[in-house]
């Protein structure tokens, strides 16, 4: 079964431009401090996906800083995917920046493939005018007329049937599934024709679903073979607003439950989305729809965003896009339900939803004490169990991610002079000073040969009463950046129990003792 | 009676005969897991969602901070998401070797007084498990009582380090009794720790208990400690 005819439209750079800057600066979106999208002009000063904020921004000094908005990608998008109205009823949203649409019918009606392609693109680029920039690919299967959308200059058409073949030399790295690619690297299999080459039932067989769909795009398949029919309409999920919502605020409250409850009862029947519908009536009886469909599943926090953009779309854009009155009705109808696999999970096993939940909590509590509140632990290589593990703000991080940093195996090559295992419990940001005195009363000293002047006898903490020691060792030296006299540090630690149980690290610098840790 | 309804109005009967018959969530499934030493020590070898947990250890003992990170260690590597309040100088190294997933721990830096309240309560709505340091919230009771009543709601453990803590916690842990082992006057290093940890608490948890527990013991791991064991059959003939 050949891949249903599409045609993809794709405005470049997207984010960008719904920002509202123009190609010419150098500019970069960022989400969680790497950058997600890049204008030409930065791009020529060598920024690109995924690098730092201070990377990108030592390239290119005058880098202008946009922070990632997917809801304003989203909102800016509508005038867009309205515009192509007319051409037919059925454009699909992939993500903000891109939608597809079949071509069966508009095709004919416009006098085929190149005709409607000329077309499309004349309609995007006048919505899009001087801000950016689109390209239309056409070709059997969504996969396909997407790459084609990405090659092209301005447009591209695949002859139908030619598919195949347009796909054959592309390297097998364009399929968005990194782990498999690599594998298949490996193997020798460099390109889409190689990896088409294959047995499909071989692919099944070593490699279970994702091998067989990898298998499917690159033969110009659709990535899952035809649903049997369309989903049973019961599924619609609805809800009345009362009053009716002319502002995004009442009605993002509804999205949450309403997305909840279409993935609940998708999931009841062992079955998810790859496909919805959203649909708002306004109280004039004005009928509002649009499609967003997704590469892979569609959670159920997934869907509240599409709904929520959507909204967004509608209610905040232009006099002329506008609906004339509040949003009475809003429903989302699956449109190409799959049976619900495994990728529900996160890349290390999570559940997205606790992510989700968790994420928010930060993003509330950000929001009462301050960005700078909320922090999560990073290894990093040190003798100090104080730096060994430091906090970095989590604005900086992106929670929903695998964060390697987080593991300790992160950290390599041996760091002599760390303190031996149990670490302890409390790590003391700022050391209270100590004394400690032998039998004698004076001050504990180390020697520059790291020999104690004589056993302890008893310790103080910041002043406090005296205890008596009852087991100790060390002194253990620490000598450390012997390179830099500026930075330089001499240590010599002593592990001390007192009669009352309690265990702490002390520490001699400049003739001073402190208590670094506790072992509570 | 059921042939006369119409045929419409079979299935959402169905359903909600369903919803009826469902049986209702069983107490153990609403416990968090935690390390497989604690499971004589927990009622129910869990924490049970909802509660407070009150953790200490007597004066100059020591020992509740590294019980506190041993009890949230198994739920934390089950996927729960911890939180940690007015912690700043939790020692992450050894949260690690207790079996802590620093990837799902988030620290927040203690809140001014007044607003307390308001970010533990945000925090409830995200997060399984909260430490927090027992005086700090405590200070007030009627707000002490508001932040168990919506964790207790929530299905939320508030983990509550030290004294101070006004309402009397669900279940109450206290290290009383600590010795260290590995040093030797000037050599070796610290190995492991015994402790005896007192439980207490209200409802299923009132019945008072104790045990000792090796926390951690010389290979790194939280287990209980075997009753004395027998050195030698030899010595008895």
């Amino acid at each position: 079964m050949v891949g249903l005819r599409t045609l993809v439209v794709q405005c470049t750079d997207w984010s960008i431009t719904a920002a509202g800057v123009s190609p010419q600066v150098p500019a970069a979106v960022f989400h969680a401090n790497r950058v997600t999208a890049t204008s030409p002009a930065a791009r020529e000063h060598g920024v690109a996906l995924h690098q730092r904020r201070r990377e990108a921004q030592s390239r290119c000094p005058s880098l202008l800083v946009i922070a990632g908005d997917p809801a304003r990608d989203a909102r800016a998008f509508e005038p867009i995917v309205a515009s192509l109205d007319a051409l037919t009823p059925r454009v699909e949203i992939t993500r903000p920046g891109e939608v597809a649409f079949p071509t069966r019918g508009p095709s004919r009606f416009f006098g085929g493939d190149e005709g409607l392609v000329s077309r499309t693109h004349a309609i995007v680029s006048e919505v899009l005018g001087e801000r950016g920039r689109a390209r239309v690919g056409v070709a059997d299967g969504i996969f396909a007329a997407t790459l084609a959308a990405e090659i092209a200059r301005w447009t591209a058409v695949v002859p139908v049937g030619g598919t195949p073949a347009f796909l054959a030399p592309l390297p097998a790295a364009t399929l968005d599934r990194p782990e498999l690619v690599d594998v298949l690297g490996r193997l020798g299999v460099g390109t889409l024709g190689a990896l088409a080459a294959l047995p499909e039932r071989d692919l099944l067989a070593r490699f279970g679903k994702p091998g067989q769909a990898a298998w499917r795009l690159a033969a110009g398949l659709d990535e899952r073979p035809p649903a049997l029919g369309p989903p049973p309409a019961d599924l619609t999920v609805s809800t009345v607003l009362d009053p009716p919502a002319d502002t995004v605020a009442p009605a993002a409250f509804l999205a949450r439950g309403l997305a909840e409850e279409l993935h609940d009862r998708l999931w009841r029947r062992g079955s998810a989305c790859t496909r919805v519908v959203i649909g708002a009536e306004t109280e004039h009886g004005e009928h509002l729809e649009r499609v967003w469909r997704a590469e892979g599943i569609l959670t159920a926090a997934a869907i509240a965003d599409r709904l929520r953009w959507q909204l967004d779309g509608w209610l905040q854009g232009s006099a002329r896009h506008r609906p004339t009155s509040g949003i009475s009705r809003l429903w989302l109808t699956p449109e190409e339900i799959v049976p619900a696999g495994g990728p529900q999970l996160g890349f290390w096993g999570s559940d997205i939803a606790t992510v989700d939940r968790a994420s928010r909590a930060v993003a509330r509590v950000q929001g009462l004490l301050g960005m700078e509140s909320v922090a999560v632990p990073e290894w990093r290589g040190s003798r100090d169990p104080a730096t060994q593990v430091v906090l970095v703000s989590a604005a900086a991080v992106d929670l929903t991610a695998a964060r390697p940093e987080a593991h300790r195996d992160r950290v390599v090559g041996p760091w002599p002079g760390r303190l031996p295992t149990p670490s302890p419990a409390w790590v003391h940001g700022d050391p209270p000073g100590a004394e400690v005195v032998d039998a004698a009363g004076d001050v504990v000293l180390v020697s520059g040969r790291g020999a104690l002047s004589a056993p302890p006898w008893r310790v103080s903490v910041a002043g406090g009463p005296w205890a008596e020691v009852l087991h100790w060792a060390g002194p253990w030296p620490l000598e450390e950046w012997g390179w830099d006299t500026a930075r330089r540090r001499r240590r010599a630690r002593l592990q001390v129990v007192t009669t009352d149980g309690q265990a702490r690290l002390f520490a001699l610098e400049l003739g001073r003792w402190r208590v670094e840790a506790t072992y509570d | 009676m059921l042939l006369g309804m119409g045929s419409e109005a079979v299935p959402s009967t169905l359903a909600e005969l369903t919803e009826r018959i469902r049986p209702v969530t069983l107490t153990a499934e609403r416990r968090l897991p935690v390390l497989p030493a604690f499971a004589t020590l927990l009622p129910g070898a869990g924490l049970r969602r909802g509660a407070t947990v009150s953790v200490g250890s007597a004066v100059g003992v020591g020992g509740g901070t590294s019980l506190a990170l041993a009890l949230v260690a198994e739920a934390s590597q089950t996927g729960c998401w911890v939180a940690a309040v007015g912690l700043a100088s939790l020692g992450f190294v050894a949260a690690d070797e207790m079996g802590v997933a620093l990837e799902r721990l988030v620290v927040v830096t203690a809140p001014t007084r007044d607003a307390w309240g308001g970010v533990v309560a945000a925090l409830i709505d995200g997060f399984d498990l909260i430490i927090l340091p027992a005086d700090r919230v405590g200070a007030r009771p009627a707000e002490a009582r508001r932040l168990a009543a919506r964790a207790r709601e929530r299905g939320v453990v508030l983990l509550l380090v030290g004294v101070g803590w006004p309402e009397g916690a669900d279940l109450q842990l206290e290290v009383s009794r600590a010795r260290w082992e590995g040093l030797d006057n000037g050599h070796g290093h610290l190995r492991a720790r015994k402790v005896r940890i007192i439980r207490g608490g209200r409802g299923e948890a009132a019945s008072p208990r104790r045990a000792d527990f090796w926390l951690p013991g010389p290979d790194g791991k939280v287990q209980e400690v075997a009753l004395a064991p027998v050195r030698s059959l030899r010595s008895l003939r």
